[in-house]
Formats: C-alpha cells, structure tokens, sequence
C-alpha cells in the first residue's frame, strides 16, 4: 500500500513539474502572458498608408512607454489602406481625439513599432474609437528611390542647364 | 542485385505496415485501458518520473553551453543582449523537443523494449494470453500511453532548466544584463513558437513509444533478440525523431 502511495507520489509531482514547465513556457518565455486574465482592454485602431514589416505583436509605445500591442493586421479594400488594431491597456484610456500614430522602427534595423503622439483635444477616444492622424512606414527602399530619382535628375539638370547655359542649380 | 534491393524495400514496406497496424491496435485499445489508470499512471512514474533527473542534468548543461556558445558568437555583431532571444528560440522549438525525445528513447525506450522483450522470451505473454487477458490492453497500452504523456512534460522541463541554464552562464559568468535577456526572449518569442515544441514532443512521444513497444512485443524469444529489439529501438527512434522533426519544421514555417 504505501509502496504504491510513494508511486502515484512520484507521478503527481512529475506530471505537476511537467505542466508548471509547460506553463512556464507559454507564460514566461513569451509576451503572451496570461491572456485569459489580462489586464481589460482598450482597443483602437489606425489606418496606414504603409505599414512596412510591422508585425502583430508589436509594441505600442506613448513617451517611449509600453501602453500595448498590435492585436490586428487587416487591409481595407475599399481605399487601400492597412487597418491596425491597436489593444491598450485600460489603465492608459485617456487618448486625446486628434492623436497621431506613427510607425517608428526599433534600432538601426530592428522591428517596427507604433507610436502615439497626445494631441491636444479634450475629448478622449472610446473604445473602438479610430485615429485620424497616421504617418506611414519609413520604407528605406522608397527612400535608396527618391535619392536616385533626385541624383539622377540633377545630374540631368545641370547637363540641360550647362548647355542651354542658363540658372546653374546645385543639387539638394 | 535488382532482386535483393527489391526485397529489401519490400520488407521496408512490410515492417511499416506493421507498425501501423500495431498503432491502430493501440489506439483502439486506448479506451478501455484508460479506465484502469493506475497501470498507466505507473508507467508514467516509469519513463516519465525516473527520466528527471537524466533529462534535467542534461537540459541544464546544454542550455549553458548554449549560453556559452551564443554568446560568444552574437558578440561578434554586439548583440550580445539577444543571447536570451536566441537560447530561448533553439530550445522551445528544437533542442528541447529533439534532445528530449533521443534521451527518452535511450533511457525509457530502451527499458520498455527489453521488458516486453523479456516478458515474450519468459512466456509471461502467452501465459497472460491463456488466461484469457489480453496483453495488449493489460501490458502493452499502458507502456505506451504513459511514454505518450510523459514525453512533452519532459521536454517542457528540458527547455525551462536550459533556458534557466543560459541565464546562468550568460547573466552571472558573461555578464549580459538579466533584463533585456528576459524582456529581448519575451517580445521575440511567440506562441506559435512555443506550440510548435509541444507539438513536436507530442509526435515524438507517439513515434518513442510507438517504436519501443513494438519492438519489444515483437522480438525474438530469446536472449540475443532481446538485445537485438533494444538496439533497433534506439536506432530506429533516432532516426524517426529527426525526420520527423524536419517534417514538422516545414510544416510549421
């Protein structure tokens, strides 16, 4: 009898290590947290012209502090735009109306996150609420395309202009 | 020559079918077998319980040599404060699974198989058959059902004292600071990350059990086919461990 007590012992306390490890994992090792008993929720939602790489899960930061994560990705058939879904932490529900989201990149080359600016209006955004004001993704391809596209039609300019001899313009 | 390969495959074929066949027979048993679950919480203590402390000695050194090795090479591009990330990532979803799963097979596979082994070769089998009990439901599911459970708890604890393991050499040895090695780990490791580890184990536990029991109620009644069914245990799980961790990898991406 005790032999088999100091068996289902040892089975008990194995299979409990083993789901603590398991909960460990899903809870402590990701930023999932413990969803089912987060913190309520105050979702907004943006749209974007670009979002670059942003990636649902990416912080959502005001000043610089973590307020909450991109729930959502969606894309708006109907005028081409990206839908963000953006999930605060209730605590942080005081966002003025004509606040603006930005997508801001981490690092030099790391991932991208959203930033909100406080404007300056009395009235707060409700939950669902949308934000007007968003500045799309720097996207450093656009941007290799436009200083191409500047350099060369300077070069241009200033070929055009040494011939026709007339207002010599630097580049920018 | 073209005759012998065929056979070979032949036969291939035929142990495979088999083994399916013997899964089929398993799972189908499954439910009653539940019933008495003393047998199979037995059979956990068994492969899954005394498997700790092999599983645990080892999740702790490979996750600081992990450490170790990570650190030394994420140094070279001054991101020494990903070590977290990276560690975390190579154990939740390969090492811990795959490590886990060949330890299960030398330690519990092993032992499974030389005990049905032995049980056939005694004639403990056919005398359990005699009587009227089926050793398939008696002795042969229990085995496999507790290595079935045990196995993804035994990974689960493999990643946590590997990461536990990093964080040792990395944070108190190399001096990468404890938090951004735990907030880098936590935003860049997802869930999916994390289900795909369990997943793993899971399959790996079927294919360790499946592979153990199997070569074990089929051996050869005798003391060199006891032997024999172990070293095919280790070998074939080995073999169905990595292959199947690839499958499951493409699958996942």
């Amino acid at each position: 009898m005790s032999k088999s007590r100091t068996l289902n012992l040892g089975t008990g306390s194995f299979v409990v290590l083993g789901f603590a490890a398991l909960f460990f994992l899903t809870t402590q090792t990701t930023s999932h947290g413990l969803a089912v008993f987060g913190p309520p929720r105050y979702e907004i939602t943006a749209k974007f012209d670009n979002i670059g790489d942003l990636k649902v899960g990416a912080p959502v930061s005001m000043s610089g502090v973590e307020v909450g994560r991109v729930a959502k990705i969606d894309f708006d058939s109907n005028d081409y735009k990206a839908i963000v879904l953006l999930r605060l932490n209730a605590r942080y529900n005081k966002i003025p109306v004509d606040s603006d989201a930005s997508i801001y990149t981490q690092g030099l080359l790391g991932g991208k996150f959203i930033g909100l600016t406080a404007g300056g209006a009395d009235t707060y955004l409700k939950d669902k609420g949308k934000i007007d004001f968003t500045q799309s993704a720097f996207v450093l391809e656009n941007l290799i395309g436009q200083v191409l596209a500047n350099f060369t039609k300077s070069k241009a300019d200033a070929q055009a202009s040494g011939a026709a001899d007339t207002k010599p313009e630097k580049a920018k | 020559m073209f005759a012998e390969l065929w056979k070979t495959f032949t036969d291939a074929l035929e142990d495979l079918g088999s083994v399916v066949h013997f899964l089929f027979r398993l799972v189908g048993n499954s439910p009653p077998a539940l019933l008495r679950f003393n047998l199979i919480s037995q059979q956990i203590f068994n492969s899954g319980a005394l498997s700790l402390v092999i599983i645990m000695l080892s999740g702790l050194f490979v996750g600081m040599v992990l450490g170790l090795q990570g650190f030394q090479l994420l140094q070279r591009f001054g991101s020494g404060e990903s070590l977290g990330t990276a560690v975390a990532i190579g154990l939740v979803k390969e090492l811990g699974p795959v490590v886990t799963a060949l330890l299960f097979a030398g330690r519990a596979g092993t032992a499974l198989a030389s005990e049905l082994g032995l049980m056939r070769a005694t004639d403990q089998i056919s005398a359990m058959e005699m009587m009227a009990v089926d050793p398939i439901q008696r002795v042969v599911v229990p085995r496999f059902l507790g290595g079935v459970i045990a196995m993804p708890l035994l990974a689960a604890i493999f990643s946590v004292i590997g990461i536990y393991g990093a964080q040792l050499v990395g944070v108190q040895i190399m001096g990468v600071d404890a938090g951004s090695f735990w907030s880098q780990m936590r935003s860049a490791v997802s869930l999916t990350d994390v289900t795909e580890g369990i997943v793993k184990s899971l399959a790996f536990g079927v294919a360790c059990s499946l592979i153990a029991v199997y070569q074990g109620y089929y051996a050869t009644p005798t003391a060199e086919g006891v032997g024999r069914a172990t070293t095919r245990t280790v070998v074939t799980s080995a073999v169905v461990i990595l292959f199947l961790d690839y499958l499951i990898t493409a699958a996942f991406l």
